[in-house]
């Protein structure tokens, strides 16, 4: 990496940058999102009751990435394997038609061991490919999604026994293209029932959720600050002197990406709990590129990500998402260019967190 | 394993024979790889399958020849990025929508046959050669995660040249779509004189097979002129900085220079390779077609035997012929094994598996 003998200047030359990105950013996109709602007359009510929904579905999800990238692993693009043992334990209380609250707990609890299985394949996926993470993530995502294909598509019931005729493909194996969730449905945003009235029609108010998601964040919090946290940290900031001053970086490393996994499960389950139908072979192959676009909007980068980052991200991104078709539709007479617009937002902002992050850690290696 | 010395007085010369055959064995294997292996026999087993259930042979080795000649170019593409120590070029789609481009603009031209061929493919060059460039540029500050910038740079454009497609002022209307008179359509039809005019060209039958020529002379003679780079000046430097990048700034090489040398020529073989695709393939197909062409080209050469800082001629050949074979073959095979389309779910697999396994071999670091 070091090869080429790079000015040796450590001066902060790159400081602009850096703070461009870390409030530009976020800023750029609010100032994109105001634009889009003036130019598509979006008014308060329509955007609240949206992103009401929308933060409550996602919040988790994002909040996810933060442990791998504390512990210097960069974006977590494997999240979607986190969402696929989400979906795992979705599919398998609608199977048992286990309903309400004691459905989503239950599906959380299925999740967690199979999350917990895939975070340390993952983990030790990563271990082997030090210095591509990233990259090794996504394909391991896609991966992964072959072999879900081959079990859900093929092998539930042929090979493995599974009969609910609304469930299964009318050709007796292979899940159905959407597993109906209406059994788990609004299980946790119910909890409390909490309803605001916009424009004289009734808004649910995901109390519990939101609970739930302020709980995640009292757990991060904390979590930076016990023993394990404060080792990833110093992994994240150098692996080689972590490892010098005696922590077991590998082992740690498989951790930081077991518990990214779990909250990708149970985030991916917030989600489904929410929309009341799973997409069986599609609800999760987006989660990590919408994640963490959501996070990197934020201004957060490869390196650092904080809790306040990644709730701003998920509000921010999320506004975009709903302005985005709304304004083509007004300023171009085409919903179809704004959707493309977010789409290529989305991968836009990811690119150019990948860029600075690779440009700057060139210079300060050099 | 069977290497204890109680061989040779039992048996002389068995013995002799099958101590070493066993290492050559296992050397054999640990240098093609299992997952290439297991890729190999998935292969033999379709085709013996084939035979037993007395499918079209014929058809199938025209089918599965078609398909090599046209995908062979974009193979080929990755080979100068290897080369070049850029490592697998997941950036592929920003020559691919050169190419698009080309094809879009000469057909909105009206021009058909082969001055058709030849315009898109000048149009393409012309276009892939400073985007080449550019991108070179962008990967000499991002050393190190050149595949994730290559990655999600190539959504980003494929993603923001949707926006382009629909708000592109052409106007032939066999290219726009017929209600609204504005925006390209999806798949563009290259019908009557010109659709598989290489394919056409010079091809002959063999046994029943049919040979596609003029494509595989194409893809022949891109291969030798890519063989024949490599031997001159500007080629062995462009090697040579790769594997020792301080020896080569001694003899006055620049690997930062070389390193876009490779970036223009894989952009550049890229966009002609997607001319070539389309004329074989009868569409030219815009918007999200491209979005992932780059991992299966990748899955070929990975599969033909190359690394991420190796690859040879052969290997885009072997791995072009073995992978387009297994992914024309599984399809009608495995459909009269198992109901529904198991190949796509198969290709997933392999395809990823093959790249995540080369992504994560220990001592191959780019």
């Amino acid at each position: 990496m070091s090869t080429t003998p790079a000015p040796a200047e450590n001066t902060p030359r790159f400081q602009p940058l850096a703070v461009i990105g870390r409030f530009g950013v976020p800023l750029l996109f609010a100032a994109l999102c105001l634009f889009g709602i003036i130019a598509a007359h979006i008014t308060p009510e329509f955007l609240l009751r949206e992103l009401l929904v929308r933060f409550g579905r996602n919040a988790i999800l994002v909040l996810s990435l933060l442990i791998p990238i504390l512990a210097g692993l960069g974006l977590n693009f494997g999240i979607v394997v986190g969402a696929m043992a989400g979906q795992i334990g979705a599919i398998l209380v609608t199977y048992f038609k286990i309903k309400g609250l004691a459905g989503f707990a239950l599906a959380a609890l299925i999740a967690t061991p199979v999350a917990v299985l895939f975070g340390v394949a993952t983990g030790w996926l990563f271990n082997r490919a030090k210095g591509r993470e990233m990259v090794t993530g996504l394909i391991a995502g896609y991966f992964a999604n072959g072999l879900y294909q081959l079990i859900f598509l093929f092998a539930i019931g042929s090979l493995i026994p599974f009969k609910d005729a609304a469930m299964v493909l009318p050709q007796g194996f292979g899940l159905r293209n959407t597993v109906d969730l209406l059994g788990i449905q609004y299980a946790l945003d119910d909890l409390i029932k909490v309803s605001l009235t916009l424009d004289q029609s009734p808004v649910r108010v995901p109390l519990a959720s939101f609970l739930f998601i302020a709980l995640f964040c009292v757990f991060n919090f904390i979590f930076l600050r016990t023993k394990l946290g404060q080792e990833l940290r110093a992994m994240g900031q150098d692996a080689h002197v972590a490892a010098a001053s005696g922590i077991d970086v590998e082992k740690n490393r498989v951790i930081a990406t077991v518990l990214s996994t779990i909250f990708a499960a149970w985030g991916q389950l917030f989600f489904l709990q929410n929309l009341g139908t799973l997409n069986t072979y599609s609800s999760h192959e987006q989660v990590g590129m919408f994640s963490i676009a959501a996070l990197l909007v934020s201004g957060a980068t490869v390196t650092r990500a904080t809790i306040g980052q990644a709730l701003l991200g998920t509000l921010l991104f999320h506004t975009l998402f709903v302005v985005s078709p709304l304004a083509g539709k007004a300023l171009a007479g085409d919903a179809q260019i704004g959707e493309y617009f977010r789409v290529f937002v989305a991968y836009a902002v990811i690119t150019v967190a990948l860029v600075l992050h690779a440009w700057q850690k060139r210079r300060t290696a050099g | 394993m069977a290497e204890t010395p109680t061989a040779v007085t039992a048996r002389d010369v068995s013995g002799d024979e099958r101590v070493p055959f066993s290492t050559a064995i296992r050397e054999w294997v640990a240098e093609i790889g299992i997952p290439r292996l297991l890729i190999f026999i998935f292969l033999v087993v379709l085709l013996a399958t084939a035979v037993i259930t007395r499918m079209d042979l014929a058809s199938l080795l025209t089918d599965s020849l078609v398909r090599a000649g046209r995908n062979g170019i974009l193979v080929l593409a990755l080979l100068p990025a290897v080369q070049g120590g850029v490592g697998l070029n997941f950036g592929l789609p920003l020559g691919i929508v050169c190419g698009l481009v080309g094809c879009v603009i000469a057909l909105n031209g009206g021009v058909v046959g082969w001055p058709w061929l030849v315009a898109a493919m000048g149009i393409s060059v012309v276009l892939a050669i400073p985007v080449g460039w550019a991108y070179g540029w962008l990967l000499n500050r991002t050393r190190g995660q050149e595949m994730m910038v290559g990655t999600y740079l190539g959504f980003a454009i494929v993603s923001g040249m949707s926006i382009f497609w629909l708000a592109a002022p052409f106007t032939n209307p066999t290219l726009v779509w017929a209600i609204g008179g504005h925006g390209l359509r999806t798949t563009l039809t290259l019908s009557g004189a010109f659709d598989k005019l290489l394919d056409h060209l010079w091809s002959f039958q063999v046994f029943g097979v049919t040979v596609p020529t003029g494509t595989l002379v194409v893809f022949a003679a891109a291969c030798a002129l890519v063989g024949i780079f490599f031997r001159t000046r500007l080629g062995i430097a462009i090697s040579a900085a790769r594997s020792n990048p301080r020896f080569a700034r001694a003899a006055g090489i620049s690997d930062a220079r070389t390193r876009v040398q490779a970036t223009v020529l894989t952009t550049v073989l890229a966009a002609i390779g997607i001319v070539i695709f389309s004329q074989s393939y009868g569409f030219v197909q815009l918007y999200t077609a491209p979005l992932l062409m780059a991992f299966p080209a990748v899955a070929c050469l990975l599969i033909g035997g190359a690394s991420v800082t190796r690859a040879t001629l052969t290997h885009v050949v072997v791995g072009t012929l073995l992978f387009q074979s297994i992914l024309t073959v599984a399809l009608p095979v495995t459909s009269q094994v198992v109901q529904g389309d198991i190949s796509e779910t198969a290709r997933l697999i392999i395809q990823n598996g093959m790249i995540l396994y080369a992504l994560t071999r220990r001592g191959d670091k780019a």
